[in-house]
């Protein structure tokens, strides 16, 4: 294979160009995860790292049988868990379709002096599998956070 | 001279020749696939069974958010070839992807948050794979931006094959994301390497829309590169001999 | 494979998510067409600003050629 000097240093060129802003964005990006320590997970309340009354994000399994409605208004209740710790959400809109017991939820919220996440905004995080009613329920599936609540 | 189909292969006027036997055939597949596929999603697959009928938005989500990456890639590279072998067709095949690429991330993004909103509970959240997204939204927007703010046409060429190099690094973030960070966006669903996590009766119609939209972003790249094309090289007489015999 | 829903009105509706996914299929749709139609108008506008331009060419010749003939007839 023979390529002319001149283009094969402007491959060259190209080449030293892409691995140079890759390994810069690389850097960035690699610095943005460490930064995302606004995230928390249930766990991490109960450590006490969580700061009180700051707007942050919890995310975990909402433990099946721990959802609670009130019986006059929207106001509900539930329990997440990371497998390790348990924490309780107080919420007073609608939840999200997808949002189940044995499901992932992320939550945007303060927490409260008494430990209780008093969430703004409830987000239903749903796996990546699509299957027909049929399938589903021939499948044994009751809920459950066993399968580690992937979050 | 090994390079020699290389440099045939950039000549504007045999591209324009030899692909115009193509175009009614891919218009022909793809609306095709893409009517048919719409039609199964929307009608014969069956429902989700935890989302409902709201997850029918997969057919038009999944294969356009397909292209707009596999678009980028193709901009790129085209770009690169401009760049190393000098080649007129290679730049204007790179313009020609840029609204494209621009429109099918558009219509990527806005299926999502339509989707999202039913699903997750909002229209839009900062997730990483999300705002990669929509980075890549704005790398075309600036490709096609900086193809119309330079006069000199060879200058243009050069700036928007950087700016669309550069913007690559962009495209494994997107892929990585759902595993990288901490995202509501679910992880991939189709696999090349193990079994995807759709079931077979979604699955099928999901293909057929995909193949649909590969078609679909062939001809439509073919037909944008030739008109750009004929706008580039109208002094010449066979692109005057071809708009004025209306071919 | 069977059609999923008992009426027309159940397709349009789908349990009540109908309106998410029309709006989705309809802005796809809308944004595939404009894509395929944008050569063709271009193109008419190439075809359009060439023939123009041949016109003021043709224009020119004729021109000089009747103050060619001018001189020569003087």
């Amino acid at each position: 294979m023979t390529m002319h000097p001149v283009r094969r240093q402007r491959l060259i060129l190209v080449l030293v160009l892409v691995t140079l802003s890759s390994a810069a964005v690389g850097f960035v990006t690699f610095a943005m995860r460490e930064n995302m320590d606004y995230f928390y997970a249930p766990s991490a309340f109960a450590a006490g790292e969580v700061p009180v009354e700051k707007r942050i994000r919890a995310g975990g399994c909402v433990v099946p049988g721990s959802l609670q409605r009130a019986d006059k208004n929207l106001e509900v209740q539930f329990v997440i868990t990371d497998g390790e710790a348990e924490l309780t959400v107080a919420f007073d809109k609608i939840l999200p379709d997808l949002f189940a017991e044995g499901e992932a939820a992320v939550i945007t919220g303060r927490l409260m002096p008494n430990g209780i996440l008093r969430a703004d905004q409830v987000l239903a995080k749903h796996d990546e599998t699509y299957t027909p009613p049929e399938v589903a329920e021939s499948m044994v599936s009751h809920k459950s956070c066993a399968g580690g609540a992937k979050i | 001279m090994a390079w020699q189909w290389f440099h045939r292969l950039g000549s504007p006027r045999w591209f324009y020749q030899k692909t115009g036997a193509w175009l009614p055939w891919l218009a022909l597949a793809s609306a095709v696939l893409l009517i048919v596929g719409s039609i199964w999603g929307l009608g014969f697959a069956p429902e989700d069974a935890k989302q409902g009928n709201s997850y029918r938005i997969i057919f038009v989500h999944v294969p356009a958010a397909f292209l707009a990456l596999a678009g980028y890639y193709l901009m790129a590279v085209s770009g690169a070839i401009g760049l190393i072998w000098k080649m007129k067709l290679a730049f204007a095949v790179m313009r020609a992807a840029a609204p494209i690429g621009a429109v099918l991330t558009f219509i990527a993004l806005f299926t999502g948050a339509i989707w999202g909103k039913p699903t997750w509970g909002a229209y839009w959240v900062w997730d990483a794979r999300i705002t990669s997204m929509l980075i890549l939204l704005f790398l075309y927007i600036g490709v096609m931006a900086l193809s119309q703010a330079v006069n000199r046409e060879q200058v243009a060429d050069r700036a928007c094959a950087l700016l669309a190099l550069v913007g690559t690094v962009n495209i494994p973030i997107i892929y990585k994301s759902v595993d990288w960070w901490f995202t509501l966006h679910q992880p991939a669903t189709l696999r090349l390497t193990e079994a995807s996590s759709i079931d077979p009766s979604m699955f099928y119609p999901l293909l057929t829309v995909i193949i649909g939209f590969y078609c679909m972003y062939a001809w439509t790249l073919l037909t944008h590169t030739r008109t750009l094309l004929l706008r580039r090289e109208i002094r010449t007489k066979w692109v005057q001999q071809v708009l004025t015999e209306g071919k | 494979m069977q059609f999923q829903f008992s009426s027309f009105a159940d397709f349009l509706m789908m349990d009540g998510h109908g309106i998410y996914v029309w709006i989705s299929y309809a802005v796809t749709f809308a944004a595939l067409t404009a894509l395929a139609l944008y050569p063709w108008i271009t193109r008419r506008r190439i075809q359009r600003e060439l023939q123009r331009q041949q016109r003021i060419v043709q224009r020119r010749r004729k021109v000089t050629k009747e103050r060619m003939a001018v001189v020569e007839s003087a």
